[in-house]
């Protein structure tokens, strides 16, 4: 006859078990989540699980920001819409030019038999809140898939290039800030067409910079040089403002400079943005791997001597296509 | 026997699942709520974390690992991080917790404090350590003030948590509680 203890004092497995248990379940998410991004879907379900109650829990707040609008002094909206009425007729004109020199491009590109520049798509939205995590630079804004947001757009506010979506949700989106680390954009100096990569550095006490990595220390980059994005990536569109060079510390010691830049963008105020997104690809990749290899020592080769002359070694092999240095000279 | 730094020893009442899962659920509002922006985001306390601590030691049978596992996963969501990795340290927390749960209970408020903080600080580690890994950045030793104000609001969590907890049994008429 078997003795089993009365069911008062059944309690399933042991503690110590059941921790071992979702510890490696843990760690199972982790590694999957980490190493092979297969758990969208999981993050996707719990998020649209989500939304409700993250509703819910803005709605005093949201409610008293409403009121507190709604309360704001006739002096102010007036002062505002006078400053409204202004730039947009200071931009008009602008942007009267710009209809007729996008016709002009368009023909010119086609006499170059070149492609011509991909029509826009935009969304606006808002930026909700920040993520509440300590260690990456994210937002999340208020347009999801349902609204067209896709994970790997390029999100934009009036000043500059704020990010990129790095994961859509049915109503929202997260936006990786310029300032994130291991957020890369390409980009090229306005002045002079150099090309070069930013990454983000977060921390410090501006909420975060950018670094141009692997310029050499002779590069021409000058303080207060404008930085736009260079387009070669087929990501973020050619010509869109990303930050201006803060301070230069060349070091004897090291092969590279520490260019360190500001973001052009108000990434760190809660404000309107815009969601790009082009239509197709912006730019034809370079040629596929296969033909690399052949040439894969010439190209090393390349490369070495692009290093001496400071030029950003891996952007050396001619790019096909419009160049970024056909975007310069519209900024100008 | 009473325990000797606790003045008045109630019997409290059976507890309600309901309020339980109220409490979880409103901390996990509180947590979803956007962060005020700049250093003070590292102040916020992790509510989900400190109710999970206290149903733990309070009601170790009815709050287990199993739901701190899945309000981790929650909040890996919510946090936009890696997923597990909040899983991972709310089931140690847990975990914690419950083993210690008999002994924290004798002691009187600042005691349990005492054995609650480290607790905390341990759950902060194991997120602190998994973004390591995967290259974070050390975002600075304020990083774990959040748990140091989450155990100073031990007392009116547990004021307000076991107060459905200590009405009376019988029902008067002339007195409200």
């Amino acid at each position: 006859m078997e003795y089993t203890p009365p069911p008062f004092f059944k309690q399933g497995p042991s503690a110590l078990a059941r921790l071992v248990l979702f510890a490696l379940m843990s760690l199972a998410l982790l590694v999957f989540d980490a190493r092979f991004k297969l758990l969208e879907r999981v993050r996707f379900g719990v998020a649209t699980v989500l939304y409700p109650l993250q509703i819910a829990a803005r709605a005093p707040g949201d409610a008293a920001a409403n009121l507190s609008g709604y309360l704001a002094r006739q002096r102010q909206l007036l002062t505002e819409n006078e400053r409204l009425e202004r730039e947009k007729l200071e931009s008009a004109k602008t942007l009267m030019r710009a209809a007729q020199l996008e016709a002009e491009n368009t023909n010119l590109r086609g006499l170059l038999a070149m492609r011509e520049r991909i029509p826009l798509v935009a969304v606006a939205a808002e930026m909700l809140f920040d993520a509440r995590d300590p260690f990456t630079r994210k937002v999340v804004i208020d347009k999801g898939v349902l609204a067209g947001v896709k994970a790997g757009q390029v999100v934009v506010d009036a000043t500059g290039v704020v990010g990129q979506v790095t994961r859509a949700f049915p109503a929202v989106a997260e936006v990786s800030l310029l300032t994130d680390r291991g957020q890369a954009i390409p980009v090229q100096v306005v002045r002079n067409g150099l090309r070069a990569i930013a990454y983000g550095t977060p921390g410090g006490a501006d909420g975060g910079t950018m670094e141009l990595k692997f310029l050499a220390s002779n590069a021409d980059v000058r303080e207060g040089d404008v930085l736009t994005t260079s387009g070669l990536d087929g990501v973020y569109l050619p010509g869109l403002p990303v930050a201006t060079v803060l301070r230069i510390e060349r070091e004897a010691g090291y092969a590279f400079a520490r260019i360190i830049c500001k973001p052009a963008a108000g990434i760190d105020h809660f404000g309107q943005v815009l969601v790009l997104t082009a239509e197709k690809q912006a730019v034809s990749m370079p040629a596929p791997e296969t033909e690399e290899k052949s040439v894969k020592g010439k190209r090393r080769k390349l490369r070495a001597e692009a290093g001496d002359k400071g030029v950003a070694a891996p952007e050396a092999p001619a790019a096909p296509g419009p160049g970024p240095n056909s975007a310069a000279p519209e900024k100008k | 026997m009473p325990a000797p730094s606790q003045p008045q020893q109630y019997i409290l009442l059976p507890v309600n699942p309901w309020f339980i899962g109220f409490t979880l659920v409103l901390s996990l509002m509180l947590n979803l709520l956007p962060l005020p922006r700049g250093g003070w985001a590292l102040l916020v306390p992790d509510w989900v974390a400190l109710s999970l601590v206290f149903w733990n030691i309070h009601q170790p049978r009815r709050v287990g690992l199993l739901l701190a596992w899945v309000l981790g996963l929650v909040m890996d969501v919510n946090n936009a991080s890696l997923l597990g990795e909040h899983a991972l340290a709310y089931s140690i927390l847990s975990y914690a917790a419950i083993t210690m749960h008999r002994r924290v209970r004798w002691f009187g408020i600042s005691g349990q404090i005492v054995h609650v903080l480290p607790l905390l600080l341990a759950a902060q580690g194991v997120v602190l350590l998994i973004r390591l890994l995967v290259g974070g950045a050390f975002p600075g030793a304020l990083y774990f003030a959040s748990s140091v104000i989450a155990v100073l609001l031990w007392p009116a969590i547990s004021f307000l948590y076991l107060a459905p907890q200590r009405r009376s049994v019988d029902k008067d008429e002339n007195r409200p509680i």
